[in-house]
């Protein structure tokens, strides 16, 4: 029994406890509208596992989800939350698109220009929320969802400019190539390519996919994030001033400085997962948008289901970028709604959100075993 | 004393733990209708405790409330409330952005038909209750735009429209003007010829001889006696309320002062809600001794540390230390100037709680070498120097360099800040009631470490509301009362009593003040 | 805890079979996918309208059908993929915004059929398909109808924005108004104003509300979803309305004069039959309009004059005995009006 306590008391334990749980419920929903659970669930993991293009697509759907996964988490190791994600990825992907498209340099200028335009576009942007937090203490949530608005007119906006608007759609062009950063993307369209895909099926798979350089950055930068939360100065004031403001202020720590400073960097991750997605993958530009995409939103998700963890976010954006896509397979074999996926993570980052639950009830239960 | 109709309270062997300590042992309180009668004690003597007991907020493990001559079961506030008992806490419940018609009735709103607050009602009504006490206040201000003094007249007039009959004071004058201080006298005796009931919380001799009745004495929670307030006089009641005390014995040599290595001079400030806290006070600590503030919890000792720290701004004056002024600098810089501080609040201002033993213990050094170089964190140094500290300091349990500071005894949480001011071989070293909540055991061992610090040749002032503290610990004691030292002593100079009078607003003729 | 790692993989290879048994080739089964656009297949519009059409289909024909829903812009070429992985016969994308993924598609998949809804090729590829509407036929119909009920002789156009297709709409309907001013001998204003957007439901209703204090008393939207709020500032203000895609008089039925549909279920089951009966549809561009009954009126106008609707049934006899074209792009209804003037 304490050994069972022991193991059901560790964070991931619970983690792992919401993520069934939001398949239980999931379960229970798809038996009562009358589709198999188990057919759906093999669709599912089908949906991700099956080929290894869509183990491809995975990580590909994953990488900029991972990026403001750790954005959000960074935030909040600071104490702010960062809602304001979703609108640095969008205004980082305007801001990506647009140079990509105005400039064409070589590759080795290119690919580090876009990225680093779209991470500074979101830096500012994470700014405008962190400076107004620290210099007139107004609530970033409600900044960051009013920026957010403002970042999805604006991108509508810049969408519609006819330097950038691609005649008879609803986007802009695409940037010019050499900032593309996905393998082989002239290569692949080649006779010697095909050749190469008839011999080689598996790689072949992967190369019809956007695979790209993007979840390498990602991966980089998460470890680069959790190397400045962890062994820096900088880092140490963060996460002092995040878990005891009072302390850190009386230990001579600048809080306001380390907030903006903070929401810098934040907002610099959200804007470069959006400048990896214009620069990774198709359609690599932006699109006129009715309703928000949600990179950023699932951000905080990601973040969640992660603890809050920069490393766990890699995971977490995983599991994340997979339920999304692979679930598109549950409608598409079983013909159960695309919402049960909604649910599915719904249920999930709720549950996750309970889960200092978990470890009281485990007391209780710990508690009863005793006796 | 036998349980009477014509007293409004009576609260027999009031008895109340919390976990294993016992926070007030049989005590006795018995208020005659229409007086006024102040309840006296020291800072966590447990006169708070025996008013929300009464209030029904907290319920006594033993003892019986009698109102009236009826037993009571005070099982909530709202029992309370409906016989007639009305509190106004030291910290105000109002609603800022409220008028103060609105605060007055909230909660016992007059309606119309349909729901509908009737304020022009509400308002008449609020204004016949004003004029019979004169208690005046503009019906139709905000909270937020009104004084202090203003806003406790709206919370006594919250309970007056409830219709209380007992009224229950909670450190009233902590935060008033003495002009206001004595509205406030006025308006208590108006209330009592109205027939009311007022019981008074309060530490501030002074007050209770201008407005008092009688006077129930409470010290470390039991019962000490019940006054007629004319017959004693104010050394009489400081003594009761001090008491005598056994001697904590801290073993120390002579002072051996030296220079004058800080200086506060005129030292003036406002606390966050705006109110003069801090008023010219001035003070001089040497080399080589211990400098201890005595004084009741409220007169400015807060915030003179914050102003020596740089947290709040300093109106006007100045804080020196070495020569070099620090006052409305940053914290960092204060602490650069070589000033330690061990905070009164720990767990607040003193650790991160979240963070490891090993991370605390650099908190604020850990932006030197060899902590880091070039902004990255040296764990082998840190850990290095953690280790040397606990070992120093005898921090247990053994090794727990890694583990939560939250995980440890709050002794020994003090001794890692202990340990760590220290290391930073300040010139000055403040300590903010250093042995709070702390045991016997470490209690001695902090104000060794004191003692070693000033034999080092470093200047330290410690601030504690324990009186013993700064009597045994101290070298020289500066007494504080609203906002400024009043008088300063050599060790063995006074007594406890003369320092218990000056402490609570008396004077001391012919010297100093 | 040990038994647990051996449980998890385990799972996950049985799984992982069961998922791919859903991609086993079966040659007597026909088989037809669909990737829907962002708006979901729940958009009470083309979308919806378009698996209904798809799904109308597999009940007649016992085809298998299947869709799959875009989230987002990047989803459109892994959507499309995806539908190629399950020997799909044909693959029906929605919306011109889906062109260039399933062009991309469409080339490394040679031996399948791809069709697109309101897109058409400049030079399409032997396995794509494009369908359009010729959209400026209804519109034309809808505007005449509104520039013979008009008693203010001022009418409003609330579109989405400016794209070649939707100039269909608003130069169809335009040209429309300036027909039934023709035949009354009168002129009538007509007002234009875009939202900018699909969604923004409160920025269309307060474009209508202002078109109908200047007197507009009907007014035809073309925007989608944001065309809702047009609708209900009719109903509001007690004006007229004219709907678009299908009939959306149930949406107000006392203010909704009529509807501008446009029957992307026809199309959509009928170049499927088509592709199913081996027809060779690969290489060419449909154009559905009112002779196709791809775009039309609904029969039942309730508020209508009767009177109105026959004139409007004369001029739709017209267009599709091709005796009048309606414009279709400002420099097509800039021709039309000169024409009219002659």
């Amino acid at each position: 029994m304490e050994k069972t306590v022991k193991f059901l008391k560790k964070p991931i334990t619970a983690t792992l406890i919401a993520i069934f749980c939001g398949f239980l419920v999931a379960t229970v929903i798809l038996a009562a509208s009358g589709y198999n659970p188990f057919e759906a669930f093999g669709a599912l993991l089908g949906g991700i596992f099956g080929r290894p293009k869509y183990i491809s697509n995975v990580i590909i759907k994953s990488t900029p989800i991972i990026l403001t996964g750790v954005s959000v988490a960074f935030a909040y190791k600071m104490g702010l939350f960062n809602i304001g994600a979703e609108g640095q990825f969008i205004v980082g992907a305007v801001a990506a698109n647009v140079v990509g498209i105005v400039c064409d340099f070589p590759a080795i200028i290119e690919v580090p220009l876009v990225l680093l335009v779209g991470a500074a576009a979101g830096a500012v942007y994470g700014g405008i929320a962190g400076w107004l937090k620290a210099k007139y203490n107004i609530n970033e949530v409600i900044v960051g969802i009013m920026l957010n608005w403002i970042a999805l007119y604006f991108s509508n906006f810049v969408c519609n400019i006819e330097r950038f608007h691609k005649p008879d759609s609803d986007g802009t062009y695409a940037i010019n190539e050499s900032g593309f950063i996905s393998f082989f993307t002239t290569w692949k369209t080649t006779e010697a390519a095909a050749d190469f895909v008839q011999e080689h099926p598996v790689i072949g798979d992967i190369l019809r996919t956007d695979a790209n350089a993007g979840i390498l950055i990602a991966i980089a930068l998460t470890f680069a994030v959790s190397f400045l939360l962890y062994k820096t100065t900088k880092g140490y004031e963060l996460r002092a001033v995040g878990s005891n403001r009072d302390a850190a202020e009386f230990a001579g720590i600048n809080v306001a400085r380390n907030m903006v400073q903070t929401m810098l960097i934040a907002g610099a991750l959200s804007g470069i997962a959006a400048a990896i997605a214009i620069a990774g993958n198709n359609p690599h530009g932006i699109s006129q948008l009715s309703a928000f995409e949600s990179n950023g939103l699932n951000g905080l998700s990601v973040a969640f289901i992660a603890g809050g963890s920069p490393i766990g976010c890699i995971f977490a954006g995983l599991l994340f970028g997979g339920l999304l896509y692979g679930g598109q397979s549950i409608q598409y074999v079983v013909g159960a709604p695309s919402e049960i996926i909604s649910i599915l993570i719904g249920t999930i980052v709720f549950l996750i959100a309970l889960k200092d639950m978990v470890p009281v009830l485990i007391d209780k239960m710990g508690k009863r075993g005793v006796k | 004393m036998e349980v009477r109709k014509d007293y409004a309270v009576q609260m027999h062997d009031i008895t109340i733990k919390f976990g294993s300590y016992t926070a007030l042992d049989q005590v006795q309180l018995d208020v005659k209708k229409g007086s006024i009668h102040a309840v006296l004690g020291e800072n966590g003597a447990g006169k708070t405790t025996l008013m929300n007991i009464l209030y029904g907020l907290y319920q006594a493990d033993g003892g019986d409330i009698y109102l009236y001559g009826e037993k009571v079961e005070m099982k909530n506030p709202n029992v309370a409330i409906a016989h007639g008992i009305g509190m106004v806490h030291q910290h105000f419940m109002l609603v800022d952005n409220f008028t103060v018609t609105q605060n007055i009735i909230l909660g016992h709103e007059t309606t119309k038909a349909g729901g509908v607050v009737d304020l022009k009602k509400a308002r008449e009504e609020v204004m016949g209750i004003v004029k019979k006490y004169g208690l005046e206040v503009d019906p139709d201000a905000y909270i937020s735009d009104i004084s202090v003094g203003m806003q406790q007249r709206v919370e006594i007039l919250k309970a007056l429209y409830r219709g209380v009959d007992i009224l229950i004071l909670d450190e009233p004058t902590a935060v008033l003007t003495p002009q206001e201080i004595g509205d406030l006298i006025d308006i208590m005796h108006k209330l009592v010829e109205d027939g009311k009931t007022i019981i008074i919380i309060t530490h501030k001799l002074k007050e209770i001889k201008a407005s008092a009745d009688y006077c129930t004495i409470i010290r470390r929670g039991k019962y000490i006696d019940t006054v007629e307030v004319a017959g004693v006089t104010q050394e009489e009641l400081a003594d009761m309320m001090v008491g005598h005390r056994v001697k904590l014995v801290v073993d120390k040599q002579e002072a051996k002062p030296g220079d004058v290595v800080f200086e506060v001079n005129g030292l003036t400030a406002k606390d966050n809600r705006g109110v003069y806290v801090l008023k010219n006070l001035s003070m001089q600590v040497r080399r080589g001794e211990i400098f201890g503030i005595a004084g009741i919890d409220g007169n400015g000792q807060k915030e003179l540390v914050e102003a020596i720290t740089n947290l709040i701004k300093v109106e006007s004056g100045t804080i020196r230390i070495g020569g070099n002024n620090i006052e409305n600098r940053t914290t960092r810089e204060t602490m650069d100037a070589g000033i330690a501080t061990i905070h009164e609040d720990r767990q607040k201002r003193g650790l991160v709680l979240d963070f490891s033993v090993e991370d605390n213990a650099v908190l604020d050094t850990y932006m030197k070498e060899p902590f880091s170089q070039k902004s990255i964190l040296n764990r082998k140094e840190i850990r290095k120097f953690a280790s040397s500290l606990l070992k120093d300091y005898d921090v247990r349990p053994d090794s727990c360099e890694e583990l939560a500071i939250r995980g440890l005894s709050g002794g020994n949480q003090q001794k890692v800040i202990i340990g760590r001011e220290i290391a930073n071989n300040p010139d000055l070293l403040i300590a903010v009631q250093p042995t709070r909540g702390l045991d016997v055991g470490a209690i001695e061992y902090v104000h060794k470490m004191l003692v070693r610090e000033r034999d080092k040749g470093k200047a330290v002032l410690l601030i504690s509301l324990e009186l013993d503290e700064v009597m045994n610990v101290s070298d020289t004691i500066g007494v504080i009362y609203d906002g400024a030292i009043r008088c300063t002593f050599q060790q063995g100079e006074v007594d406890e009593k003369t320092i218990g009078l000056i402490m609570a607003g008396g004077t001391l003729d012919g010297k100093n003040s | 805890m040990k038994k647990w790692k051996k449980v998890i993989p385990a799972v996950l290879m049985a799984c992982t079979l069961a998922g791919c048994g859903m991609a086993e080739k079966d040659d007597s089964v026909y088989r037809v996918s669909m990737v829907a656009g962002t708006g979901g297949i729940n958009d009470q519009s083309f979308n919806q309208l378009s698996w209904e059409g798809l799904q109308s289909f597999g009940e007649h024909t016992g085809a298998d059908v299947r869709v799959l829903e875009s989230k987002q812009a990047s989803d459109y070429l892994t959507n499309i993929d995806r539908a190629t992985d399950t020997y799909s016969d044909l693959v029906w994308a929605l919306g011109y915004s889906l062109a260039d993924s399933m062009l991309t598609i469409a080339k490394m998949n040679p031996d399948i059929n791809f069709a697109i809804v309101d897109y058409a090729f400049d030079e399409s590829p032997h396995n794509c398909t494009g369908v359009v509407f010729r959209a400026q036929e209804s519109s034309f119909l809808v505007g005449y109808i509104a520039g013979l009920t008009t008693k203010t002789d001022k009418v409003g156009y609330v579109g989405p924005m400016k794209s070649f297709l939707n100039d269909q709409f608003q130069y169809g309907y335009m040209g429309g108004v300036a027909y039934a001013a023709h035949v009354r001998g009168c002129e009538i204003e007509v007002q234009s104003q875009f939202t900018e957007s699909y969604s923004d439901a409160a920025k269309a209703k307060a474009i209508s509300n202002k078109m109908y204090s200047n007197g507009c008393d009907i007014i035809f939207h073309s925007a989608g979803g944001a065309g809702y709020g047009v609708i209900e500032s009719a109903k509001e203000n007690g004006k007229l309305v004219i709907g678009v895609d299908t009939d959306q008089s149930h949406l107000a039925p006392d203010n909704v004069l009529t509807s501008g549909m446009k029957n992307t279920n026809i199309a959509v089951e009928l170049v499927s039959t088509m592709a199913m009966n081996g027809e060779e549809i690969g290489g060419n561009t449909y154009s559905y309009g009112l002779k196709e009954g791809c775009v039309g009126i609904p029969e039942e106008n309730k508020i209508m004059d009767p009177a109105v609707y026959d004139k409007a049934m004369e001029l739709q006899q017209m267009i599709i005995d091709e005796e009048l074209t309606p414009p279709l792009s400002e420099e097509t209804y800039q021709a039309f009006v000169e024409g009219l003037g002659k």
